[in-house]
């Protein structure tokens, strides 16, 4: 019975966005009825799909985006560690993306360009919500906070693209991106 | 077999070769691709990308510049040095701004594909987020250094090509960069035209014509349709047929 269980188990998949546009995310849905064949052979834990707050012990975690606050840092953290099998997801996601695109400047003078000194800003006042995570210096990419063991490439990774990734996986065999589907735009 | 008088050996292929030809050279020629970002037919090489290292013995050499010789037993496309060109890759884009989504030359960059080629997954070592200095003062030209490689294809172009001297390399290290020939430094006040060779060499994004960005969309570029390896035989025939 134990066997049976064990071979009939579906993976649990938790996904996020850090500091992405939900671009991966809608992308992952282009895999539109396949998704349903995928269905039978994973069930969702975290993820923007099911609104579950915190991640419980999964076989594959999505990151998409890459690390601009204090929250990302955390959720990021609880991903590595419940996620046995964690891929960075996106070009943000690998190297910071167009959210990186801050870092060549100084994060106070980003904020005062935007909420001070911008053009039509009416009501000038740097956001200082208690509840708003606070910004780090710099848009880090995820590997540059925890170990990632797969990358996605792609601006977004294409639903084949997704596929090719976790085909595989689901029958516990390493993915391959071929060469010839690599594309970081 | 053994290499004969006239021949050298890349990867078991006997290659011809004349006098005064390159590694990189004769290789190319005879359709055998050595992986290469500062290298382009028709112009002195400079041996600075390092992509091009091949194996003789126990030496590393860089094929664009060493000298053809008879006999050569050449070791170029190998697991080992495509790990190592793989790595010389991660580390230009991790020193320069990198953000494919957002640039201009996404699909008809060299660097890219060179990576696509290498089957580069992600940056491997750390960000170094550059600040370095846009140049959009020329009306046709734009000059966005984040990009630049300092491959030093547009100074030998507009030296040697377009007999304008218009760029140089200053500084060493990783305090090098491209400046511009001009006493304000800007590229507007050069005699740069978007018709010159150094105008339109760039393997990156880093010098770009202006409102020609998204002509050709996404998807349908070069490199979206072929591979680095047959543009670099093609470019090389390409200038074969100009003799
Ligand atoms: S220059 Fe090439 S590698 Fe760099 S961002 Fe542009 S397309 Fe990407
Ligand atoms: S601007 Fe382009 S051609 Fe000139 S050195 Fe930089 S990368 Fe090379």
């Amino acid at each position: 019975m134990t066997t049976e269980h064990t071979t009939k188990r579906k993976l649990k998949l938790a996904t996020t966005s850090l500091a992405g546009c939900f671009g991966c995310h809608m992308s992952f849905l282009d895999m539109d009825e396949r998704l349903a064949g995928l269905l039978k052979h994973i069930e969702f834990d975290r993820s923007p799909f099911t609104d579950i707050k915190h991640c419980g012990p999964c076989d594959i975690g999505l990151i998409e985006g890459g690390v601009c606050n204090a929250e990302n840092v955390y959720v990021l953290r609880e991903f590595r560690a419940q996620c046995r099998i964690l891929v960075a997801v996106g070009a943000c996601a690998i190297n910071g993306g167009v959210p990186a695109m801050r870092n060549y400047f100084d994060l106070q003078d980003c904020l005062e360009e935007v909420y001070l000194r911008g053009t039509n800003v009416t009501h000038p006042h740097i956001p200082d919500d208690p509840e708003l995570p606070l910004l780090l210096d710099k848009v880090y990419p995820v590997g540059e906070i925890v170990p990632i063991d797969y990358f996605l490439s792609g601006c977004p990774p294409s639903a084949e693209a997704f596929l090719q990734l976790l085909q595989p996986l689901l029958v516990g065999e390493k993915p391959q991106i071929a060469k010839s589907r690599l594309h970081y735009d | 077999m053994t290499a004969g008088n006239d021949t050298i050996r890349i990867d078991n292929q006997e290659i011809p070769f004349t006098a005064g030809q390159t590694i990189m050279d004769a290789a190319l020629a005879a359709g055998v691709y050595i992986p290469h970002l500062c290298h382009h037919p028709g112009l002195p090489p400079s041996g600075n990308c390092r992509l091009c290292m091949v194996e003789i013995g126990n030496r590393s050499v860089a094929a664009c510049i060493a000298a053809a010789t008879a006999g050569q037993q050449i070791r170029n496309d190998t697991p080992e040095l495509n790990a190592a060109r793989k790595a010389i890759t991660q580390m230009l884009f991790v020193e320069g701004n990198h953000i494919c989504p957002s640039c201009e030359k996404t699909g008809n960059c060299k660097l890219q594909a060179m990576a696509y080629h290498l089957g580069m997954l992600d940056d491997h070592f750390p960000q170094f987020y550059p600040h370095r200095e846009l140049d959009a003062s020329h009306p046709d030209i734009l000059l966005d250094r984040s990009r630049c490689i300092l491959c030093d294809l547009c100074v030998r172009a507009s030296r040697d090509v377009d007999k304008k001297n218009v760029f140089a390399i200053a500084g060493r290290g990783t305090q090098a960069h491209l400046i511009v020939n001009t006493p304000t430094g800007k590229l507007v006040d050069s005699p740069m035209a978007k018709t010159d060779l150094a105008a339109n060499i760039c393997p990156v994004g880093a010098i770009l014509i202006k409102e020609k960005g998204y002509e050709v969309p996404i998807g349908q570029r070069i490199y979206d349709r072929q591979t680095i390896r047959d543009i670099g035989l093609y470019e090389q025939a390409e200038e074969k047929n100009k003799e």
